[in-house]
């Protein structure tokens, strides 16, 4: 018997790890049992969200359950980890019914057969038509989208004024004119390469990364290769490690942070979620859109949050009410806002939180910018782009590095 | 608890010159008491029981018959095996064998199974999930039509739609095309629909799924598109193009009247070569396999991270272990004084968690803010992160930093356990100190390390920790694929191939990547774990 006391509690171990695995299917199999029990209070809801927005989500799902007698269970995850899971446990019928999401999930999504089309109803004139049109795949609409962001150029106020510069060159000279260490930082992720920071000054050459159609949808042309896309390489040259020096793989986020928020560096690139870090040490900023180095408008990339329903939920009634009935209220779209600040998609709530400066930078550079590109496509390129672009600012030669990387991401798009 | 076999009453243990009982069956199988032991064991199996039982209920409701299967048979195993006496042996090995079962066996064949299919992006599910996908996304609302007021009606367990269209009531199921069934004045939606029967809200609740599958024609052409429901409250006009024939396998779109079939690729390809956007999972043999070591894209990389992986194992082991035993020799020298305190600084690094030492000396190899270059390359600016070889050697050194301390203790322990007269006979016949090292010492020693030498080559052969938060395996080959790099080893790149982070996930190539380590890793060990039968002829 004593000997045995280990082997139960290994035993006890694995049973409960069964118990586990099976589990997680609780929620579905109560509403299997409705069937025969007209009562909506079986009804259980499960909604993925990430720790942010949990408290708002909460707040809605209250209403929900006092009015519907319906329940919900909300999950908190990973961000990074939505994406993945809902993909694999989808399929299995172990996935949620309803799940936070960034657009860009959008084309894997589809490709994978995991989220259901959206009727969005009354809703729809409520929200900033990107957001909508970052939602939708091949003229559908997957997902109620509720929030945007997007990256600007924030300023050291006591160094460099309010102005916004209207190029890159001004911004360098009003830089260094300013006496800061450093004119101007940027996020390079270190040696792994930041193309989605760098993407307002790809864009101001003319070279986006896939060609939008008519519509304004992507389509699978890359868009980076011939002059347009050498020229940025060659300007990304100039200003590496080898040029300049403004530009250098030695940046990575924190240091960024710290460089700009020590007030070493007067002009930086960032968005909405840095803000804290950027003034923790008292730099007053101001938010401005991105400069442009090539002569065009420079586009960042604008991404929309929102949430998907599973093709696999048993609910999708239940689901489509609780996104178009109980988050497309007013008082949910605030509770989201001030639970995560990000620029509201929301109408009424943008307005109201617009009186903010650090909001309007934002949104006006949100408004020069160019959604995104969700297509299951933009999977192959992020790993290439990022390298070729580390590689130029190290001090490979611009134009045939970034020909190769034009021809490999062809290769693997097929 | 003094007693806790409850043994006592029936059997006291034989003195050694008791004649009387011979003990020819084991203690165990004599004793059949109902003491405090029996409760116990009675107890903490009615756990077992409970667990078991809650495992084989969620099971069941999960449809997962081979956990359930799993989980009956190691159920009533437990029981047979505690409760009968026929077994005794099996009360030691049962939980070890689960275990083995459960973390071993179980991982490794399902491993195997995914390494023969094309689980990855665009192909997770079933072939009916892609066909429900396909028909989802060929479903699209009619672009003028009106978002009508809509009841959800019943007549004779046949479920339908009714809404007020322009002061009219219209209403219809899957089998009757829409038609007027009365007039109203409001334009919310009907309260009484005549010839039906109107669904309070709960109980369109429990019959949802039903209800988000209806589709009422709106006429006879099925062109004009059908209403359909997706929140219960309004309906809208759709017209679907994709139609799914589950018999023949084939996804037809009814505007084009391209035929899709299902391929044993796992897609519905047509007849000129256009396939769908969602696939499903199939069985593709050693498709993985072959692609492994045929498709010159990964082909040039992966020999790239095995060779550095061999190096970075076996260097992972013996420059550390190298080290600790220098070092341990030397602080075993009873003429240092502080030694206590010497050895335990030595060990600190031991001490640190392995992520927070990966994630600091990545930073402090930072070529322009990073101590290393500024307090001993006076500032140079050496690009430690970014050049392939330079970021090797920074990798190992980390590595051989946070481990030499290991070795150092087995070491310094080996070392110390050494037998004395050994070494005191060897003296007395004349042996010099070197002499005494390499005749006796690293013999010894090397017996007594040589499994934990093994050990280390295959745990450092799988040591993801360190390449990962140092620089995520960086810096990147030039275009190739999943972002493999030049300190990656095949682990993280089985990491970087699976899509687990971000990218394109390809779980059936990571398998059977992982397949080919795995069985490298395993002969690897065979063969030095019978080399080092021979180092144990010394003892």
């Amino acid at each position: 018997m004593r000997k045995m006391g280990i082997g139960i509690a290994a035993l006890a171990t694995s049973t409960l790890l069964l118990a586990g695995c099976g589990g997680s299917s609780t929620p579905t199999d109560t509403d299997s049992e409705t069937d025969e029990a007209i009562d909506a209070s079986g009804v259980t809801l499960t909604i993925w969200t990430d720790a942010n927005r949990a408290p708002a989500i909460e707040a809605a799902a209250k209403t929900f359950e006092e009015e519907t007698g319906g329940k919900i269970d909300l999950v908190q995850k990973n961000f990074e980890d939505i994406r993945a899971d809902f993909i694999n446990q989808v399929p299995t019928g172990n996935g949620p019914d309803i799940t936070v999401g960034a657009h860009d999930f959008l084309g894997s999504f589809v490709e994978a057969g995991v989220i259901d089309t959206v009727d969005l109803g009354d809703a729809a004139d409520q929200l900033e038509q990107v957001a909508i049109d970052a939602f939708t795949y091949d003229g559908q609409v997957y997902g109620f989208p509720y929030a945007l962001e997007s990256i600007a150029l924030i300023q050291n106020t006591d160094l460099v004024g309010e102005d916004a510069p209207a190029t890159w060159d001004d911004m360098i000279a009003a830089g260094t004119e300013s006496g800061a260490e450093r004119p101007f930082v940027i996020n390079t992720a270190g040696q792994t390469g930041d193309a989605y920071t760098m993407y307002g000054f790809q864009t101001s050459f003319g070279a986006p990364v896939f060609v939008q159609d008519a519509s304004g949808s992507y389509t699978s042309e890359v868009g980076m290769g011939g002059d347009a896309g050498t020229a940025f390489a060659e300007w990304l040259g100039e200003n590496g490690e080898t040029g300049t020096g403004y530009i250098s793989t030695t940046i990575d986020y924190d240091i960024n942070n710290e460089l700009f928020a020590s007030g070493k560096a007067a002009y930086t690139i960032q968005g909405p979620w840095a803000i804290e870090t950027l003034t923790a040490q008292g730099v007053n900023i101001k938010v401005n859109p991105i400069p442009s180095a090539g002569g065009e408008t420079a586009a960042p990339f604008v991404g929309v949050q929102g949430f998907y329903v599973s093709s696999q939920s048993a609910n999708a009634l239940v689901a489509q009410q609780f996104l178009t009935h109980y988050l497309a209220t007013d008082e949910a779209q605030q509770a989201l806002y001030d639970a995560d600040p990000r620029l509201p998609a929301w109408k009424s709530v943008a307005e109201k939180v617009a009186d903010d400066p650090v909001v309007a930078g934002f949104l006006a550079s949100a408004a020069n910018g160019v959604p995104q590109p969700s297509i299951p496509e933009m999977g192959s390129v992020w790993e290439l782009w990022n390298t070729a672009q580390v590689q130029i600012i190290k001090g490979a030669d611009p134009a045939s590095t970034w020909t190769t990387m034009v021809s490999d991401v062809e290769s693997a798009i097929g | 608890m003094t007693n806790p076999q409850g043994t006592t009453l029936e059997a006291a243990p034989p003195s050694p010159t008791d004649p009387q009982p011979p003990l020819s069956e084991p203690h165990g199988r004599r004793w059949n008491g109902l003491g405090w032991g029996f409760l116990v064991k009675l107890a903490i199996m009615a756990v077992i029981n409970a667990f078991g039982v809650m495992g084989i209920i969620a099971a069941f409701q999960a449809e997962a018959w081979l956990i359930l299967g799993a989980a009956v048979l190691l159920l009533v195993a437990a029981d047979l095996v505690y409760f009968t006496k026929k077994a005794l042996p099996l009360k030691y090995l049962l939980p070890g064998l689960a275990f083995l079962l459960i973390f071993q066996v179980f991982v490794f064949a399902y491993t195997a199974y995914i390494a023969f299919t094309n689980y990855g992006s665009g192909h997770v599910g079933s072939m009916e999930q892609a066909a429900q996908a396909a028909v989802i996304q060929g479903e699209r609302r009619v672009d003028d039509s009106p978002r009508f007021p809509l009841s959800i009606v019943e007549r004779g367990g046949e479920y339908g739609l009714a809404i007020v269209d322009d002061g009219e009531i219209k209403a219809g199921s899957a089998d009757q095309v829409l038609e007027v069934v009365g007039q109203t004045d409001s334009t919310s939606a009907p309260k009484e629909v005549p010839g039906w029967n109107v669904l309070t809200i709960n109980q369109v609740l429990a019959v949802q799924s039903e209800i988000t599958s209806l589709r009422v024609p709106i006429s006879d052409d099925p062109n004009d598109g059908s209403l359909r429901t997706r929140d219960g409250t309004t309906a809208s006009v759709y017209l679907s193009t994709m139609v799914w024939d589950a018999d023949a396998q084939t996804v037809t779109d009814t505007t084009s009247g391209t035929v899709y079939h299902a391929t044993d690729r796992g897609l519905f390809t047509s007849d000129d070569g256009q396939s769908l956007t969602t696939g499903w999972v199939v069985n593709v043999g050693f498709a993985n396999f072959v692609q492994l070591f045929t498709d010159p894209t990964m082909l040039e990389p992966l020999a790239l991270v095995t060779v550095w992986t061999f190096a970075w194992a076996f260097l992972s082991v013996a420059v550390p272990f190298a080290l600790g035993l220098v070092l341990a020799i030397i602080y075993n020298d009873e003429r240092i004084r502080g030694r206590k305190i010497l050895r335990t600084l030595f060990i600190l690094p031991y001490a640190f968690p392995a992520f927070m030492s990966a994630l600091l000396w990545s930073g402090m190899f930072n070529a322009e803010f990073g101590v290393v270059n500024q307090l001993f390359f006076g500032g140079a600016s050496i690009d430690w992160l970014g050049d392939p070889w330079l970021a090797r050697g920074a990798v190992l050194f980390v590595n051989v930093w946070l481990t030499f301390p290991y070795f150092f203790l087995v070491c310094t322990g080996a070392i110390q356990a050494l037998p004395a007269d050994a070494l005191e006979a060897a003296s007395i016949d004349g042996a010099g100190r070197f002499r005494q090292l390499r005749s006796i010492i690293l013999p010894l020693v090397f017996v007594a390390t040589a499994p934990l030498l093994i050990s280390s080559f295959a745990f450092s052969f799988n040591n993801f920790t360190i390449i990962y938060l140092f620089n995520s395996g960086g810096p990147t080959i030039p275009g190739a694929p999943y972002t493999l790099g030049y300190t990656d080893i095949l682990i993280s790149a089985i990491w970087d191939i699976s899509g687990v982070n971000g990218g394109r996930a390809n779980y059936g190539l990571a398998s059977a990547l992982s397949i080919i380590v795995f069985i490298v890793v395993a002969a690897i060990s065979a063969l030095a774990f019978r080399q080092t039968k021979k180092l144990e002829e010394y003892q």
